[in-house]
Order: structure tokens, then C-alpha cells, then sequence
């Protein structure tokens, strides 16, 4: 018989008993619609994260300052005092195609202004620096050459952190707050950026000339980051390179030896960060991806009952002429049908669900087009394994038995 | 040559702990163009054979010879082929598919024979047949919509359709009234002297044997007489004679 015939036959049967064919393809339906709908989810979230990264600029490079090991005792990374300005200015004189570069420091204070107060990070660094994350001034201006190299007692505030202490709306500039009881003029007030890739608020920062939180604040002479951004994005992992190397110059490392420093690009940090949410989409996608094999033996289990009530209808068509085969290929059509229709009807389902979540909660979704391949082929393929049985029971039936069967 | 030979057929049937003997030696030979009916009481072992015939089941033990072929060597898939194309069945029951036309009741076999055949080829068969039983008009009427002669006609319209050599009918008339009876009888006279198809009818009714040129009697898994017949009965000038059912 031809597959055209069998499929047709399959349609028809299928057509006969519509509630139970409605029943069963809901295991798969709900299956594939959850892998689809989890993945889109996964993937939007790692999407998104990847975009807030990487919208600080493709073409950022950041140089921390390594772990040290003093007498066994490991510290953390950037504990290490081994960046320092000099740093800055052997990279700055060294390697090609470097557009901005900007040495931070940072610190926790209590700013207080009036008789507000709010405790935020206290980042040190320089001019370009808003021009390195092309973040713009609302209020004011940034901080100029000549205060950093004066170590003057000037701040620029984070959006937020400017609404916490003068208001929204409010241009503070000229007014004096106190951080760590330091008086600071504040010159300006940065434009607001959001969230960063994990959530925190970059608009919670006060921005102070990187001498004045070393001298002033903090009291020291090493700096924590070196913030470079490349001429151009294509460049940027060449200019990782040579800051590598330039650094390993800087700080007198043999071949061998460890860095003290680790370069990352935003891509790094970006893949870093997703790599998390990966996992995460892969085990919740697992999960939903048991309730496809639930699906599936829901699918087993009604072709078994499917073919001990249609046993005379295979006595039928084997007194006729049906071979073996013929009546296996009937059986495992339907059940390919039941779950590919089931698992078109999920796709489709899964795609509605991650519609309205990013309508409804604004949570952004993306289902690639491998998840789609990869759920239909899976539901065709339940239907293959979970058919074969009831379809090989049905096909090995005696024609008189079947025939026979009351 | 026979189109049917037997030789010593036994079936035995394992029913738990007793042996049921259905057939105990059953030696037959039926010439193309015959029309055999075979009778008996229920449990003589006549339903057995036709099954055995047919190819549905397998004998204990003994030779089946079909056109000279020996059965038992046949395969599973060469046995539906068999199944398909040289025999045709018209049950008791009738043996429908419910909830499908007779349309494509009647086209069924068509979809297992080996040669593929456009389905437009396939419908414009299936119609001549149901013509031929005189149900063109009921084509696309479901089993339970059509009255069980109407039924059995579909059936055997089915049987047809392949143009088997050979049709086995198993008590075709058991379910239906004597006028009934009679129609089929007269279609199954009519392909018998018509078509030259040989007919093989089970049956425990005396006088629906009688439309039969021989009778072959069973009792016990045994064949008890084996005559001809000598006045056989007509179905065609029957049917004149009987009054008209509105």
C-alpha cells in the first residue's frame, strides 16, 4: 500500500474517535509547547543580557588587577596592588589602536548632601571616561585634565544617586556634598543608563577624579582597572593581545609565570555571564523535555488499547489481502500523526506562550529555529518509538484470531 | 487440475487441558466452475476448513493444494497475497469496516493488492461491483445505514472486486430473512454460471444448500456424504415467484 493510502487510512481512524485523538496529542502538545516556551524564555533572557553588555561598547577591553599569594594565603581577584599608572601610560605610549583608556579605582562611601544620605560606589577614574562608555551628561559637565591631575575635590553623580540625595528633576551642580566627610563640589549629573548585565544599577555611582579617590578617599597609589576601548570593534581582540603582552613587559613576568592581571573584552564578560543562563535554559528545556517522553507513552498507551479494540478490523483487513507490514504501517502512521500533529500544534502553542510573555511581563523571548527543528523532530521521533510496539502487536496477530476476536 | 485439493486434513485445536478435533481427515477436491456447498451441524468442522481454505488458518496436519501450489510452503506475506487476489470472502457477520462507505468497503482490497492503481481507477471498480450486487446507489452509505441483505451484498461486492477464481462464503444467508437469502443466493448462482467462479458455500441450512450443484455433508471433523445434487434450485426464477416487499 502506498504511503498516501496508509496516511489517509491513519487520518481517518484518527478522525473517528476525535476526543481521544484530542487527548492524547495534549502530552505532546504541552511538552513540546514547554520546550519551546522555556527555550525562548532562556534564550530572550541570555539575549538580553548579552545586548546590556555589550551596548557599553563591543569595543571595550578591561584590565583588572590579578589574585596575589602571600605565605599560601590566596586573595581574591583585583586584591592584588599590581596595576598602576604606569600601567596606563606604557599601554597608552605601546599599542596600536587604542581610542580611550582610563585607570579605575573604587570605593564605597556615604555621600551626604543636606540632610540626606545615601551609601553608593565610589568610582575613581578619568576624563574619557564617558566618552570610553559613551554615557551621556545631563547636568553639568564632566570633570576636566586639570582636576584629575590636581586631585581636585569635584564629583559627578549617577542619576540616582543625584534623585536620592537632591530629587528628581533636580540640576544639584554647585552644590556641595560630603563624601566620607570630604566636602566635593558636585559639577555634573550623568544621563541614566540602567541596569547593567546582572541586574545592578549603574546610575547608583559617583564619579570623582581617580587621584582624588587614591589620595583623598583611599589612600593609596595602585589603581584597581584599566578601562581601554579599541578604535574599532574588529580590532578589539588585537588590542587585548598587545595589552597583554604589554603588561607582562610592565610587570617583569618570565615566560612561564602567571598573569597578575586578567584582560577581558565585553564579549568575554558576555559569554561569562550567559554561560550561567545556559545552563539554566538546558535544564529547565530537560525537564519539560520528561513530559514529551510522558507524552509519549500517553501516545503507547492509547495505540495498545487502539489496536486490542480494533483487533477485529485487522482480522478484516488481513482476510483481505493486508500484509504484516501493511497492518504495522497503518498503526505507527497514526501514531507519527498524533504526535508530529500534537507536536506542530506545541510548537505553535510554545510560540503563543513566549508571545505573551514578552507582552505581557515585557520579558523578552527568542526561539531559535534549532529548538523548533529539534521539538519536531523529537515528537516525530516518540511517535516512531512509542508506535512500534502497539503497531509490531497488531501486525503479528493471527488473521483468524483477529478475525475471530469478539 | 482442482482449484482446491485436500488431503487428510486434521485440526486440533488446544483449548486448556482438552483437545477440541476439529477436522480429522478431510480429503476433498473441488473442480474449477463448481458451486460445493458444504453443511453440517454447528461443530462439524465445516467453518474450520473454510478457514483453512481461505488461508486464514493452518491445518494440523495434511496437504492443502491450492491451483496445484502446496499452502503450506506459502509465507505469511505470499499467504495475503493468496488472500488478496484469488479468494474472495463473504462472511456471516459481513465483516464490514463500520463507520467507512461502502464505497470504500468495497475498495479495500484494492489498497493491498501489489499493482498500484490511480484512485479515480479504483473508485470507478468499486462502483462497478457495488453495481453488479445492484447497490449503486447506496455507495455512500455507512454499514449501519444499510440493511443487513444490503450488507451482505456490499460484501460480497467487496469479494469481487479482485476478481477472484474462488469465493468462500461462510453461512452468507445466517443473518438474513429467507427473500434476502434468496437475492444472494441468485448472485452467487449468477457469478457461478456467469463468470465460471468457483463458489465454496458453508451453510447448515438444507435448502440453502440445494442452490449448490453438490453437497458435501460433515459431522464430527468428517465428511459423512459427498453428492450431487439432483434437483437444484434456482434463485432467479425463485424471486419471480415470491411476493414483492414494498
Amino acid at each position: 500500500m502506498s504511503p498516501v493510502m496508509t496516511t489517509r487510512i491513519a487520518l481517518k481512524a484518527l478522525a473517528r474517535n476525535k476526543m481521544r485523538t484530542a487527548l492524547t496529542m495534549l502530552g505532546m502538545i504541552i511538552g513540546v509547547s514547554a520546550v519551546i516556551a522555556l527555550v525562548g524564555l532562556g534564550n530572550g533572557a541570555q539575549a538580553r543580557i548579552e545586548a546590556q553588555i555589550k551596548a557599553g561598547g563591543t569595543n571595550l577591553i578591561t584590565i583588572n588587577a590579578g589574585n596575589f599569594t602571600a605565605n599560601g594565603v590566596r586573595g581574591g581577584s583585583g586584591v592584588a596592588a599590581s596595576l598602576s599608572i604606569d600601567d596606563v601610560e606604557a599601554i597608552k605610549k605601546e599599542v596600536a589602536n587604542v581610542q580611550y583608556i582610563t585607570p579605575g579605582v573604587n570605593s564605597r562611601g556615604q555621600v551626604i548632601a543636606g540632610n540626606q544620605n545615601w551609601s553608593t560606589r565610589v568610582q575613581g577614574t578619568d576624563v574619557d571616561f564617558p566618552l570610553i562608555r559613551e554615557w551621556p551628561i545631563k547636568y553639568g559637565s564632566f570633570f576636566s585634565t586639570q582636576d584629575v591631575s590636581s586631585a581636585a575635590k569635584v564629583a559627578v553623580l549617577g542619576k540616582t544617586v543625584s534623585e536620592q540625595l537632591f530629587g528628581p528633576e533636580v540640576d544639584p551642580t554647585g552644590q556641595v556634598i560630603r563624601v566620607r566627610n570630604q566636602p566635593f563640589k558636585v559639577i555634573g549629573v550623568m544621563g541614566s543608563k540602567g541596569q547593567a548585565g546582572m541586574g545592578e544599577d549603574q546610575d547608583d555611582t559617583l564619579f570623582a577624579p581617580y587621584t582624588t579617590v587614591q589620595k583623598k578617599l583611599m589612600g593609596q597609589t595602585f589603581i584597581q582597572s584599566i578601562t581601554v576601548s579599541a578604535s574599532n570593534a574588529d580590532a578589539t581582540s588585537d588590542v587585548a593581545n598587545a595589552v597583554s603582552v604589554v603588561m607582562r613587559t610592565q610587570h617583569k613576568l618570565n615566560n612561564g609565570d602567571p598573569d597578575d592581571f586578567t584582560v577581558r573584552t565585553q564579549e568575554d564578560i558576555a559569554e561569562i555571564r550567559t554561560a550561567a543562563l545556559d545552563t539554566m535554559t538546558n535544564l529547565l528545556a530537560g525537564i519539560a523535555g520528561v513530559s514529551l517522553i510522558v507524552g509519549g507513552i500517553g501516545i503507547m498507551n492509547i495505540m495498545l488499547v487502539s489496536v486490542t479494540e480494533r483487533t477485529r478490523e485487522i482480522g478484516i483487513r488481513m482476510a483481505i489481502g493486508a500484509k504484516s507490514r501493511d497492518v504495522q504501517l497503518q498503526f505507527l502512521v497514526e501514531a507519527i500523526v498524533i504526535s508530529l500533529l500534537g507536536g506542530g500544534i506545541g510548537i505553535a502553542l510554545g510560540f503563543g506562550m513566549a508571545d505573551l510573555a514578552t507582552r505581557f511581563w515585557d520579558f523578552p523571548t527568542q526561539v531559535p529555529a534549532n529548538a523548533v527543528a529539534m521539538a519536531f523532530g523529537f515528537s516525530a521521533a516518540t511517535g516512531v518509538i512509542f508506535g512500534f510496539y502497539p503497531a509490531r502487536k497488531a501486525a503479528a496477530l493471527d488473521p483468524i484470531d483477529a478475525l475471530r476476536y469478539e | 487440475m482442482p482449484v482446491i485439493s485436500v488431503r487428510d486434513l486434521v485440526r486440533t485445536y488446544d483449548v486448556g487441558e482438552v483437545k477440541v478435533h476439529a477436522l480429522r481427515g478431510v480429503t476433498l477436491d473441488i473442480e474449477p466452475g463448481e458451486f460445493v456447498a458444504a453443511t453440517g451441524p454447528s461443530g462439524s468442522g465445516k467453518s474450520t476448513l473454510m478457514h483453512i481454505l481461505g488461508c486464514l488458518d493452518h491445518p494440523t496436519s495434511g496437504q492443502y493444494f491450492l491451483d496445484g501450489r502446496d499452502v503450506a510452503k506459502l509465507t505469511r506475506n505470499e499467504l495475503a497475497d493468496v488472500r488478496n487476489n484469488k479468494i474472495g470472502f463473504v462472511f456471516q457477520g459481513f465483516n464490514l469496516l463500520s463507520r467507512t462507505s461502502a464505497l470504500d468497503n468495497v475498495e479495500l482490497p484494492l489498497l493491498y493488492t501489489n499493482t498500484s492503481m490511480k484512485s479515480a481507477a479504483r473508485h470507478k471498480r468499486a462502483m462497478a461491483a457495488l453495481a453488479a450486487v445492484g447497490l449503486s446507489e447506496r455507495a455512500h452509505h455507512h454499514p449501519n445505514q444499510l440493511s443487513g441483505g444490503q450488507q451482505q451484498r456490499v460484501a460480497i461486492a467487496r469479494a469481487l472486486i479482485n476478481q477472484p477464481s474462488l469465493i468462500l462464503a461462510d453461512e452468507p444467508t445466517g443473518n438474513l430473512d429467507s427473500r434476502t437469502s434468496v437475492e444472494v443466493m441468485g448472485i452467487f448462482q449468477r457469478l457461478n454460471t456467469e463468470q465460471g467462479i468457483t463458489v465454496l458455500l458453508i451453510t447448515h441450512e438444507h435448502d440453502i444448500a440445494e442452490y449448490a450443484t453438490r453437497i458435501v455433508a460433515f459431522k464430527d471433523g468428517r465428511i459423512r456424504a459427498d453428492d450431487p445434487v439432483a434437483t437444484r434450485r434456482n434463485a432467479e426464477t425463485e424471486l419471480t415467484l415470491l411476493p414483492q416487499i414494498a
